[in-house]
């Protein structure tokens, strides 16, 4: 130990005063050798933590592929059955063991971006008012802290939220323009996953804005600027790429979201008419009838179901990620 | 023409409760060149600030008193006329990197939303750029990113933006202290061709520099104004005691 102690540690340049530590054979010898010995076991703990640090990361992308490797393993009894037919198959009939998801992925993608296109005019604004306007002060953390606890209340609330008030309120407004009335349906789901979704791009929004160099801004206002003239030439193009991130994240957020979509978009398994029809998501799908999967093929089915979410998800993420690059790379 | 451009009446400048500026009373004359020097912290940037607005910018900062340019009190204008008429360049070089340097150049009327024919824009760009002595270095590379420039470069090209707008007064923070010794003296001989056009006020922490540049010297300590002269009585035969300290190198 103690000569290990000298070799390892010996030679090693002193820090402070860029000298070469030559030799232990000082008048205080006991308290150097002491020191030394406590610094190995530094390097030590040093060395562990990294080691933690690498498994864990890695055991991240062990779950992810894990994950997906069960998806497609478990899969299999349906890609055998269905085919490709799968994807493009208008029907989803369990009892005659037909399955085509189009109905679902056309539901998935309708009302994640139908929420998206709802949702981006309000995380703007309290992005920018909070980002901007408001940074700080009681009324912009009251804005903030209630914004970020839209992401904290429990979709099954927003559900219930959405069946009694949100769904009374859509269908009142389809009679006035003359479509069937039913509440339930693409329309209203969009609306609750708009307001589930503001938090994410809202807040990443903020934080971007305020981040923009100060210096860039003044440079505007010394110029005759307005305020309104800063954000849009200033401070909106600097933060494009934050801002397309946080839309991003609100997206992936949508695709995903099961219980609040599943309690007010009727669940039916025919392809929407239009948007105020009722449909189905892939997630709601898997949610509502796992438990009545009384069959292997039927299961599976499902569980392809998943796979297909998964992928959509990924592509989606992937498409987005190559968008950010493009805005940061002008 | 009034000889007297920009005139301040005991003018204040607080953050919060922070006094920084203190009762500033000051003359300055058309097509001079004005140092504005002190020691760190002695309200030089801030009354700077204060002549075009951008000091309220800034959250919880407020001034008393009274700006004129050309008889006009400020700060009875709207700030966006003040400062199209009052160019400001900063102590480090900030072009919009998003922005050509071409962009750059004519940012001021894209920001304030006016539309010029082409022919007037190219006319205001390279205009503006030959007046800070960039036109030559940069009249093949107009659609590149400014921040491509070096820092002087940079520099120059914060103040041709400035320049671009036709200000009366151009307001410069500081504007060398980021920039290399030869960038600097380019920036310095510039200062001698732009007072043929323009009123320049320059803070500085460099006493050689406001030596060098200007014409007339104002002295700033602790938020006062101690001493306003002509430079060369200023560094030759300073009247204040504080102004013979801060020259001598007693403080700094």
């Amino acid at each position: 130990m103690e000569s290990l102690v000298k070799n390892d540690l010996i030679t090693r340049p002193d820090i402070s005063s860029g000298r070469v530590i030559k030799s232990v054979n000082t008048p205080d010898t006991l308290s150097t050798t002491k020191r030394l010995k406590r610094s190995h076991r530094h390097i030590r703990a040093e060395n562990v933590f990294r080691r933690i640090l690498i498994i864990v990361g890695w055991a991240t992308v062990v779950l992810v592929a894990g994950i997906m490797v069960t998806l497609i393993f478990q899969s299999t009894l349906s890609i055998k059955a269905s085919g490709f037919g799968y994807l493009w198959g208008k029907t989803w009939d369990p009892v005659r063991d037909i399955f085509g998801v189009y109905p679902f992925l056309l539901g998935t993608l309708l009302t994640s971006f139908l929420a998206l296109l709802i949702s981006i005019p309000f995380s703007f604004a309290v992005a920018i008012f909070l980002g901007e306007y408001y940074p700080t002060g009681w009324v912009s953390n009251l804005l903030k802290n209630t914004v970020e606890l839209i992401a904290a209340v429990p979709s099954v609330i927003y559900g219930f939220w959405g069946l009694a008030v949100l769904v009374p309120i859509v269908r009142s407004f389809e009679s006035k323009i003359g479509v069937e009335p039913v509440g339930l349906g693409i329309f209203t789901s969009s609306l609750i996953l708009a307001i589930m979704i503001v938090p994410y791009a809202a807040s990443l929004g903020r934080s971007m804005i305020q981040m923009v160099p100060s210096t860039l801004k003044e440079a505007a206002y010394s110029l005759g600027a307005t305020r309104w003239e800063v954000i849009r030439s200033v401070v909106l193009p600097y933060t494009k790429s934050g801002m397309f991130a946080g839309i991003m994240l609100s997206l992936g957020r949508a695709l995903g979201e099961t219980m609040a979509v599943t309690m007010v978009i009727g669940n039916t398994s025919l392809i929407p008419k239009n948007i105020f029809a009722p449909g189905n998501t892939m997630a709601s799908v898997i949610a509502n009838e796992f438990t009545e999967a009384d069959h292997p093929v039927y299961l599976s089915a499902l569980i392809e179901l998943g796979l297909v979410l998964f992928v959509v998800t990924v592509l989606i993420n992937m498409v987005g990620k190559r968008l950010i690059k493009g805005f940061s790379k002008e | 023409m009034e000889s007297t451009i920009v005139k301040a009446v005991n003018y204040n400048a607080y953050f919060g409760d922070n006094h920084v500026v203190k009762n500033v009373n000051i003359e300055i004359p058309r097509n001079n060149v004005v140092a504005v020097m002190g020691p760190s912290g002695c309200g030089k940037t801030t009354f700077l600030r204060g002549i075009n607005r951008m000091h309220e910018l800034i959250p919880g900062a407020t001034s008393t008193g009274q700006i004129f340019l050309n008889n006009e009190d400020v700060y009875e204008m709207h700030p966006i006329f003040v400062r199209l008429k009052i160019g400001m360049v900063f102590q480090r070089p900030n072009p919009f990197p998003n922005l050509s340097i071409y962009d750059n150049v004519i940012a001021g009327y894209k920001l304030n939303g006016i539309k010029l024919p082409k022919a007037e824009k190219d006319k205001i760009v390279e205009q503006s750029l030959t007046r800070v002595a960039l036109w030559n270095e940069v009249k093949d590379s107009l659609t590149k990113k400014g921040s491509f420039l070096s820092g002087g470069q940079q520099q120059r090209l914060c103040i041709a933006r400035a320049v671009a707008m036709e200000p009366e007064v151009l307001l410069f923070d500081e504007p060398t202290s980021a920039l290399d010794p030869i960038s600097t003296s380019t920036v310095e001989e510039l200062f001698h061709e732009l007072k043929k056009n323009y009123t320049l006020i320059i803070v500085t922490h460099n006493m050689q520099q406001a030596a060098r540049v200007s014409d007339k010297t104002a002295f700033f300590y602790m938020g006062e104004l101690v001493e306003y002269d002509e430079t060369k009585q200023m560094f030759t035969n300073p009247s204040d005691i504080r102004t013979q300290n801060y020259i001598t190198g007693r403080f700094s």
